[in-house]
């Protein structure tokens, strides 16, 4: 995207020069540059932590330990969580975010530059803490994602090359988090008033308030890990009066909120793409926003729906039940609208909207098998089997990733200026839709009949299920090549892109040129 | 009206589920208690109620595909708006999860209710194995991963209940109602059989509860289900449900061996004998960590061949399998072990490998160390 | 409403200063964690990584105070400074929040079933839930102390917090009216009270170890009172910090009766630093 860059270098204040080369990405102070950063850090996670996942699955491809030792195999699995998570999901959602807020609101810039280069560049740093720790002593965590104790008070350096990389993502985002909302709620232009916003800054601004609200919480749960292993203090140790439980309870309450920070933006995302595509207004844009906030406002009181099997009193069992079976509502909303906008459009189906497409039926698909895991008693005997893993990859995978793919092909132009490949656009949809099923579908049948997930070998019952889903792991894996292939060839050349790229585009997104120059809307535009 | 239509559609979907027990490859195992019965059912209920607003809501969406294609030729409407739908899809699915909240409810409720056990038995979870303790009748055991490392190193033929057989089972009375006691000495784990419908997370310093009546005679099993760390997936659980008659015929051969083990707690043995018995409690107990050559995994678990420890003064030696080293995965062994085994395992370690002491340490040591050491464990 | 000016956003340059804090923060993490897993050298490391994030905030924050006061801030990025210090002081607020969670899980929930039922019977025998508790498992010298007393210097240190909040208003109202002695004195004061707290925080904290046998390690009665009060200590140094800051730049005459976001800022986090200090004076301290 080098060429975009360098298309408006001039220098209002006239301080000093613009660096150039690497100094350039390391001081830069651009929203798009900025975007572009996280987006590709996001990617190369991508890979990282995928490949992770193709080594658990490779292991799992049949009884017996055949590829990695047991330690191994839980760090892979932590990792690959970890990562999935804090290196892909967030700051890919992070990158759309510094890309199209200030587009989409008329502003220049977001609100604070310096501390948006700040917010991404500790990112790398954090990266590095993590991956560093395999090649320690002892290896990476392999303690879960979740970080409970008192497995990981036992463990060695990593454990605490990790918690710090926790408190250094927390600081990411909550600064991230600061400058979007305050984007949002300074740096609207004139006339664009909040519930004229395009979704997709409505769903930021309230993952946004999700983030702050929770990130710190998280910060407090990791310290106590710290100091419980390192100064002697006894939070999470009965011995001296505290309780394992306690983390659980203090990590969900981050955790939770955490999950719906990972689809909220997802679904702004899909609320874009499903108008442009069906040539037709979102349907319901105020019952969308209210849907949103209640989503997250739920998302505070439900988190104990993790821990059914911790062994709480009956009164907490079914107020986390209740509360959780409520989210449901809020999200049929969402659906039931996408599928109202649909209805009586005039629609095509390019890559963006297929993923799209993709999303609202297959994410619907896990939010179904999370409705029947927040059913307390199904839940004590679905909880930590591979049900819950195939629960999440379909929010997760098909949600989240999904909607990162549409929004990539769907504003890759406006970025890059050219035209990515239809035809590659939807062999890759095509192979990633069909991989995804395939890996994930079959994991609710291991987990109804019982194979408990973080083990690295299983009992022989569990046998063809695996199989199946390590061949579509690979399939599905594989396809993320052609992914790579195809936005490196669009940043390459291309097609030249008009600036409303899409037919049915609508907002201020698509009023500038494509490739966006480096400097827009220097000048706010007025909204009447 | 509609609140009868629904009434209606949930009664039809109960009823459906009872007849589904046949495909348990697609579904929860086949339950062997009334608790577990219940959560079949509910769980049939809720797919099938999940299943039905899939194929309303995604038939309208995929109709709409079909139909509302511009290369169809099919026009955009342009309507954007509709509060009287709107509330509509709010309030629908409301009433099938107040539908679905009712007989959930009345499930939990059925399992969170301990009382009234006919016997009651403390679980505890160890890394990695279980322990057993009938606290009516006095017995206590452990309970180890029975499959070959060689099966697992896929050296040898899996046998039909690969890494699902243990050394010890536990074993109950069928349509008794058992109270478990579960709790974990070192890290969480959880204990779960699915066919008897109770999993609980065992956690260390706290004691949970939780129930089962096994309504059919067989053997259940079940493994751990929560990350304990390396060989969280090698302790599997156990369950004969047999007669009450067979039952009490186990518990008096447990005891018999209970006293034959305490006799050798006084006892003097010869080198050889400990070393042989130290090998076998060697692999039950420590190899999993130390590993069976002594080397341990580097960075992990020391390796006890040529550490300082296990050649230097027996003293310290026996203090660090006693008490264990706090903060890291060494356990207390001195909670676990009888001073036969203990004082076999360490004269063991000393003898393996390149550790050529020669030392025999006797049971005797081991009680004594135990009389003196109690503070040093407790500490921290 | 969002701003209508018709002046320019302010954009600042690009800037050396966040990759210079972003290695600050991995010297110190990389640092930090050699110390604690005793690796020789990580002080080194860590210190230098403390060296470069000073040197960071040095050269950051000097580039804002000159844009500042170069008059490059209008209205409306006085508005996003507004609304990101409020958004900052909120996270702050969930950061305690998980610690006083801590707290009130504890003292309400877990101690408590520690001593009841088969928990108790089983694996705690006779163990009384009291507050302040070491636990239950607790032996030696970690399991005898005596608990911080309200009426001594605590409650001196609330008289001394609550004081400040006065006297950094008065400043500010001096600022506001454009006497520059009021504003002058009244930070001084602020800050003065600011470095008592401290001293007596730490002659607190060193009574506790040598006196009173309170220390970190002390069950989770010692974990909840330094955890809580150390963060909160914390914040009252930098808050200090700060205040010295704005001194040096009041005393330099910076800031203008209407434009002095950089002291609004700081007496607000002051404030919050305050009100987080009578919850623990509440919770903490007096209702044991
Ligand atoms: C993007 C992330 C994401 C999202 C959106 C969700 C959404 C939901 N999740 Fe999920 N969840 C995870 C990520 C996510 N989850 C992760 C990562 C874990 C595992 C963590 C770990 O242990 O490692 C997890 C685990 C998890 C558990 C714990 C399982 C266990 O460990 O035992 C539970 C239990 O209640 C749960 C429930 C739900 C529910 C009820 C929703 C709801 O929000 C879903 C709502 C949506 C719908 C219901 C579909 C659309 C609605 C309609 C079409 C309307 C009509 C419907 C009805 C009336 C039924 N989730
Ligand atoms: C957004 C989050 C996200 C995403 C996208 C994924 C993606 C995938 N996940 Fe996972 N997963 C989690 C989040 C996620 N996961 C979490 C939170 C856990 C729980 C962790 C825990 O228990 O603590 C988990 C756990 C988890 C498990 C359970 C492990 C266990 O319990 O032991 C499995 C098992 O199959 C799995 C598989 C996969 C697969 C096959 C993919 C695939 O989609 C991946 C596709 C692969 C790629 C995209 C990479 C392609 C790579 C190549 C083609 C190789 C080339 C390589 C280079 C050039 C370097 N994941
Ligand atoms: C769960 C894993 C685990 C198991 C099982 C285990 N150990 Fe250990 N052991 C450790 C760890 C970890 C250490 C290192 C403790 C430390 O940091 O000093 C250790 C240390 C030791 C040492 C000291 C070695 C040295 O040189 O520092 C001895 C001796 C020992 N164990 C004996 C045993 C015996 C005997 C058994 C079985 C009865 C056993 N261990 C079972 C994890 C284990
Ligand atoms: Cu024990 Cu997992
Ligand atoms: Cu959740």
């Amino acid at each position: 995207m080098s060429d975009v860059a360098h298309a408006h270098g001039h220098d209002d204040h006239g301080h000093h020069a613009h660096p150039t080369g690497f100094m350039r990405w390391l001081t830069t102070t651009n929203h798009k540059d900025i975007g572009s950063l996280y987006l590709i850090f996001a990617l190369i996670m991508l890979f990282a932590a995928g490949a992770m996942a193709l080594m658990i699955r490779a292991e799992l491809f049949k009884p017996g330990l055949q590829l990695v030792h047991p330690d191994f195999f839980n760090q892979l699995t932590t990792m690959h969580g970890l990562i999935m998570i804090f290196g892909v999901i967030m700051p890919a959602f992070s990158g759309f975010a510094n890309w199209q807020v200030p587009l989409m609101l008329g502003a220049p810039d977001m609100a604070f530059p310096r501390m948006n280069n700040w917010a991404f560049w500790i990112l790398p740093v954090a990266g590095l803490l993590l991956m560093a720790s395999f090649f320690l002593p002892g290896g990476a965590v392999a303690g879960g994602w979740t970080m409970y104790p008192p497995l990981f008070i036992q463990g060695g350096i990593s454990y605490d090359l990790t918690i710090l990389a926790v408190h250094i993502m927390g600081l990411s985002s909550i600064m991230g988090s600061i400058n979007i909302i305050t984007t949002i709620l300074n740096m609207r232009a004139p006339g664009l008033t909040l519930m004229k916003m395009p979704l997709f800054v409505w769903t930021w601004l309230i993952t946004a308030y999700l983030l702050i609200a929770t990130m710190p919480v998280l910060a407090g749960a990791v310290t106590m890990l710290l100091t419980d292993r390192n100064f002697g203090t006894h939070f999470f140790n009965a011995a001296g009066g505290g309780d394992p439980v306690m983390f659980q309870h203090i990590f969900w309450f981050f955790a939770h909120p955490e999950v719906y920070i990972l689809i909220l933006p997802a679904f702004g995302i899909v609320s874009q793409i499903i108008p442009t595509f069906a040539r037709k207004p979102l349907f319901g844009y105020a019952s969308m926003v209210y849907a949103t906030a209640s989503i997250a406002i739920l998302s505070f009181i439900v988190w104990a729906h993790h821990m059914f099997t911790v062994g709480m009193p009956v009164a907490a069992q079914l107020f986390f039940m209740f509360s959780t079976m409520l989210i449901a509502v809020p999200t049929g909303v969402k659906v039931f609208n996408w599928v109202a906008t649909m209805w009586r459009g005039s629609m095509t189906f390019e890559t963006p909207m297929l993923f799209a497409i993709a999303f609202v039926c297959l994410f619907t698909i896990g939010g179904f098998s999370g409705l029947v895991l927040a059913i307390a008693p199904v839940d004590i005997q679905l909880h930590d089997t591979y049900y819950v893993v195939a629960h999440f990859h379909y929010v997760l995978v098909s949600g989240a990733l999904f909607s990162i793919f549409a929004g990539v092909y769907y504003w890759l132009p406006k970025w890059t200026g050219h035209m990515y490949s239809e035809t590659l656009g939807k062999w890759h949809f095509w192979l990633s839709v069909i991989g995804m099923n395939i890996v994930f579908f079959p994991m609710h049948f291991l987990g109804l009949a019982g194979m408990p997930r973080r083990i690295p070998d299983y009992a022989l019952q569990f046998t063809e299920f695996n199989q199946i889903a390590t061949v579509g792991a690979f399939i599905f894996g594989f396809s993320q090549l052609l992914f790579l292939a195809i936005v490196l060839k669009t940043i390459k050349g291309g097609a030249k892109a008009t600036s409303k790229v899409w037919e049915g585009a609508e907002g201020l997104e698509w009023t500038v040129p494509s490739p966006a120059p480096y400097h827009t809307f220097e000048t706010a535009p007025v909204i009447k | 009206m509609k609140r009868m239509g629904q009434g209606a559609v949930l009664a039809a979907a109960w009823g459906a589920s009872q007849s589904a027990f046949a495909e348990y490859a697609y579904n929860l195992q086949a339950p062997a208690s009334p608790i577990a019965a219940q959560v079949f059912h509910l769980h049939n209920l809720i797919m099938l109620v999940c299943l039905g607003i899939f194929v309303v809501v995604f038939g309208a969406m995929f109709y709409s595909l079909i139909k509302h294609r511009k290369s169809v030729g099919h026009q955009a409407a342009h309507f954007h708006e509709n509060t009287t739908i709107e509330v509509i899809w709010t309030v629908i699915p409301f009433v099938i999860l107040m539908g679905m909240a009712y007989p959930a409810a009345k499930v939990v409720i059925a399992m969170k209710d301990t009382s009234n056990p006919d016997m009651t038995i403390k679980i505890t979870g160890y890394q990695w194995k279980w322990g057993y303790d009938y606290l009516n009748e006095g017995v206590s055991f452990y309970s180890n991963l029975a499959t070959p490392r060689e099966q697992i190193q896929n050296a040898a033929t899996k046998g039909e209940h690969y890494l699902l057989e243990v050394d010890e089972p536990m074993v109950v009375p069928v349509g008794k109602r058992v109270r478990l006691l579960i709790t974990a000495n070192d890290v969480l784990h959880a204990w779960w059989v699915p066919a008897l419908g109770a999993k609980q997370d065992a956690i260390p310093g706290f004691i949970r509860d939780a129930w089962f009546e096994a309504d059919r005679i067989g053997t259940y099993r079940g493994q751990c289900v929560e990350l304990c760390g390396k060989d969280h997936g090698f302790m599997p659980i156990v369950v004969n449900v047999v007669s009450e008659a067979d039952y009490a015929a186990w518990v008096e051969k447990k005891k018999g061996a209970a006293e034959v083990a305490a006799a050798d707690d006084t006892k003097t043995f010869p080198l050889p004998d400990l070393v042989a018995r130290g090998e076998k409690v060697y692999a039950a107990s420590c190899a999993a960590c130390h590993q069976a050559n002594g080397m341990g995994l580097p960075g992990a678990f020391p390796a006890i061949s040529g550490s300082k420890i296990a050649t230097g003064p027996v003293g310290a030696h026996i203090d660090i399998v006693l008490h264990g080293k706090p903060g890291t995965a060494m356990a207390a062994f001195g909670t676990q072990l009888s001073d036969a085994d203990i004082a076999a395992v360490v004269t063991y370690q000393r003898n393996a490998w390149d550790n050529k002491t020669g030392d025999a340490v006797q049971p005797a040591q081991i009680a004594a160390a135990h009389a003196d050491g109690k503070g040093a464990a407790a500490a921290q | 409403m969002s701003l209508a000016q018709t002046d320019k956003y302010y954009l600042p340059q690009p800037s050396i200063w966040p990759i210079v804090g972003s290695l600050a923060l991995l010297l110190m993490a990389v640092g930090g964690t050699m110390m604690m897993r005793e690796v020789p050298h990580g002080g080194w490391i860590l210190l230098a990584g403390f060296g470069t994030l000073f040197y960071m905030m040095f050269g950051w924050f000097g580039e804002v105070v000159r844009d500042s006061e170069a008059g490059r801030f209008n209205k409306q990025v006085d508005a996003s400074y507004r609304w990101s210090m409020s958004w900052f002081i909120f996270s702050e607020v969930m950061f305690f929040a998980a610690f006083f969670g801590a707290l009130f899980y504890t003292r309400v929930l877990s101690v408590p079933w520690l001593a009841e039922g088969d928990t108790m019977q089983q694996l705690w025998p006779n163990f009384q839930a009291a507050w302040p508790t070491a636990g239950p498992g607790l032996s030696g010298p970690e399991a005898q102390f005596t608990p911080m007393h309200a009426w001594g210097i605590p409650a001196i240190n609330t008289l001394l917090l609550l004081t400040s909040g006065v006297t950094v208003t008065w400043a500010h109202w001096g600022l506001k009216k454009g006497v520059r002695s009021q504003l002058v004195w009244g930070l001084a004061m602020t800050v003065a009270l600011g470095l008592v707290f401290l001293s007596l925080q730490i002659y607190e904290y060193y009574h506790a170890y040598t006196a009173l046998g309170l220390t970190l390690g002390a069950g989770v009665y010692g974990a909840t009172f330094f955890m809580l009060t150390g963060f909160h200590g914390f914040h009252v140094l930098v808050g200090t910090t700060m205040l010295i800051v704005m001194l040096g730049r009041s005393m330099a005459g910076h800031f203008t009766a209407d434009h002095h976001f950089a002291f609004e800022a700081v007496s607000w986090y002051w404030h919050f630093v305050d009100v987080v200090w009578v919850l623990l004076f509440l919770l903490v301290y007096w209702l044991i």
